[in-house]
């Protein structure tokens, strides 16, 4: 223990109550609307979300999808941001529950962890719908239904065409692969997707594969070691869109044109992927929506009204090429 | 005979030998794996290589490694360098995006030197928490840590914020003498602090600080003007590497920008033989150490070391860095072979000391 200086206790504390209240500051940001009201019963739904928080573009689109479909729905929203904290998470469920909310909503943070509070849920009779990530609960009747993106068959749906493309193709067609991060679900099931579409044929090899992180300076940094290490790359499958972005760059910077001498497909169609798209330097684009507000309302309405609904409903999802992508760009929303 | 035995023992005992040993044990073992690792070839008037890679890759690192080498040679540590990064980032790409000409050389150096002044104000922030009310350095920079991720994803409103201009773009891709112009800025920085530690009485001075603040207080040194402009500094290069990732990609990513970079560069500081406790610091050791950490990545993606694998890989080989840069480690092994010579150098002498 060294002490830089002594210093008087007062001046310790106000300091430390100084760095509290800006941490609480700054995380007080995203709470809004949780507070007040209890549910009255004018036939009104009552729905209480809790988002992961805004980590990217995508998610900003979520947040703003399912904000304008309650409007529209004439379903009262109560809105938290979790701060990708899952106690935040677990604090503003309870709180949906105190309040006595009709349906309550979230994107879990992670994926274990919930069973105590979803049993409260189910004890206070309010159902509970999953959307975009699932948990890992065992007892599935804490929850109605799951609804989000099969993030499998967005793998499938980009290898199929590839394998569709290269129909002809008579020598081995190298492919190298940016993946997320390791372990996690999107990443896992897209490879998993991919990988058992182009088993159909034989000529196509996925020769590297590396983590990108989701990210455009990984997914540049990887791709820069790939087109060194790799002389002969055909196609780039990026698991999204950002990091396919980053690899535009290093495929630039090689002498080389992306879309042309080096297919690029990826998946999510944000707006500058699209645009990307557009412009001729991707080739590909199978979507991962955010869009799933007006699904999650009808869902909301049906598991109020206590209608059965299906335990796993994806979102209403497609894909892309160039042309198709050059017609969307203008309506797309994020 | 015995002059050369000496010579011998004054390379091997150099406390750069080792780190720059694993260093070129890695190269060798990438240009093995495949032979065209180390070529470098010219193209549209630039070096073009994995090398050169290297280098441009390693300059933010460099950059945060020497702030952080500052800081923990006065005791203290700086955990806030990855959000400084961000901010910078961000608030410069911000600026940027909401201009109508984004390449007029005077938006972006408008852009610069408003997030250098923010940087400034947050290391002046670590610098009062840590110097002047006496907070234990690790507590005060995750203040920042935590919070300033949240301030850079408010300045970014949670979206990633693309921008297109050249200048900007120049500071991470930029070439001069046809190598990066990264390189060049890092190389720029690492010269003015070793100029101004080395040159001067700075650098003893900081290292009395950080051997024992209050004796040097009594001695008649300001300590807590040093450790406060440490932080000062150390925020002040963190907010240039954030200019380089950001540039790197044209675009700000509040959430990925300078992720875990200060765990990297603590990792060079250590790896440089810079000794934790504080009270003694090596600025080329650092970045050297810079360099080996972006080796290792690059190596993992050349050689396609598959992801589940790669994280023990790096780990294996930093566990072996640290321990074989280490005297006390290298002298028991020693001992083994044939009796022990004397570890030569003090750098990693014992402290009672261990800042909490």
């Amino acid at each position: 223990m060294r002490k830089m200086r002594t210093q008087s206790a007062p001046w310790r504390a106000a300091a430390v109550l100084a760095s509290v209240l800006l941490v609480g500051g700054v995380a007080a940001c995203g709470n809004s609307d949780t507070g007040g009201g209890g549910s009255k019963d004018d036939g009104k739904i009552t729905m209480g979300f809790s988002q992961v928080g805004a980590e990217s573009g995508w998610r900003t689109a979520n947040t703003t999808s399912i904000k304008e479909a309650a409007a529209a729905a004439g379903v009262e929203l109560k809105f938290d941001d979790a701060q990708q904290k899952q106690e935040n998470q677990i604090k503003a469920i309870r709180n949906y529950i105190q309040q006595k909310v009709d349906v309550i909503a979230f994107s879990p943070v992670v994926e274990s962890g919930w069973d105590t509070v979803l049993k409260e849920a189910k004890d206070a009779d309010i159902p509970v719908i999953l959307t975009d990530r699932s948990v890992d609960s065992a007892d599935k009747s804490l929850y109605k239904t799951f609804l989000g993106s099969d993030f499998v068959k967005e793998g499938r749906l980009a290898g199929e065409w590839l394998v569709e493309q290269k129909k002809t193709a008579s020598g081995p067609v190298n492919i190298v692969e940016l993946q997320g991060n390791t372990g996690a679900a999107p990443a896992n099931d897209r490879k998993k997707g991919f990988a058992e579409a182009i088993a159909a044929n034989p000529n196509l090899k996925v020769i590297a594969s590396q983590p990108g992180d989701f990210t455009r300076a990984g997914g540049k940094q990887v791709m820069e070691q790939f087109l060194k290490a790799n002389p002969k790359i055909d196609v780039l499958f990026a698991h999204n869109d950002d990091m396919g972005l980053g690899a535009l760059e290093a495929i630039t910077a090689a002498g080389k044109v992306p879309g042309k001498d080096i297919t690029i497909i990826t998946v999510d169609a944000v707006k500058d992927g699209m645009q990307a798209l557009a412009d001729g330097k991707f080739n590909f684009i199978a979507e991962c929506s955010p869009l799933l507000g007006p699904q999650l309302m009808d869902l909301a309405k049906k598991v109020h009204a206590g209608e059965q609904v299906a335990p796993r409903i994806e979102t209403e999802e497609t894909t892309f090429t160039q042309a198709q992508a050059k017609e969307a760009l203008p309506n797309r929303k994020y | 005979m015995n002059a050369t035995m000496g010579r011998y023992r004054a390379v091997t005992g150099h406390r750069l030998f080792w780190p720059a040993a694993v260093l070129v044990v890695m190269l060798a073992a990438n240009t093995i794996y495949r032979p065209g690792f180390l070529s470098i070839e010219l193209k549209d008037g630039h070096l073009y290589g994995s090398p050169i890679d290297i280098l441009r890759l390693s300059a933010p690192l460099i950059l945060v490694a020497l702030g952080m080498t500052l800081v923990i040679s006065t005791g203290g540590i700086d955990l806030s360098v990855g959000s400084v990064c961000a901010i910078s980032g961000a608030i410069a790409c911000m600026y940027i995006s909401k201009q109508s000409d984004q390449n007029s050389l005077v938006v972006v150096l408008t852009a610069l030197a408003m997030a250098l002044g923010v940087a400034l104000v947050l290391g002046a922030w670590n610098g009062v928490l840590v110097a002047v009310i006496g907070i234990q350095p690790i507590i005060a920079t995750l203040i920042l840590m935590v919070a300033g991720r949240g301030l850079a994803q408010l300045i970014t409103q949670g979206q990633i914020i693309t921008i297109n201009s050249e200048p900007f773009r120049a500071i991470g891709l930029g070439h001069l003498f046809t190598l990066p112009l990264a390189i060049f800025i890092a190389l720029a920085a690492a010269l003015l602090v070793a100029a101004f530690t080395r040159r001067t009485a700075l650098g003893m001075i900081v290292e009395s600080v950080g051997g024992n603040a209050e004796a040097s207080r009594l001695a008649g040194i300001r300590s807590g003007r040093v450790i406060f402009l440490a932080y000062v500094l150390s925020a002040a290069c963190a907010a240039i590497a954030g200019f380089m990732m950001t540039a790197n990609v044209s675009s700000a990513d509040g959430n990925a920008v300078g992720l875990w970079v200060e765990l990297d560069a603590i990792l060079a500081v250590v790896i440089g033989g810079t000794s934790l406790a504080g009270g003694r610091f090596f600025l080329s050791g650092t970045i050297l150490g810079a360099l080996i950490i972006q080796t290792l990545t690059t190596t993992v993606y050349a050689m396609d070391i598959s992801p589940q694998t790669s994280l023990l890989f790096k780990a294996v080989v930093v566990i072996a860095v640290c321990l074989i840069q280490a005297p006390a480690f290298r002298a028991r092994f020693a001992r083994r072979r044939r009796s022990a010579p004397k570890p030569d150098t003090i750098a990693d002498k014992p402290k009672e000391q261990v800042p909490a």
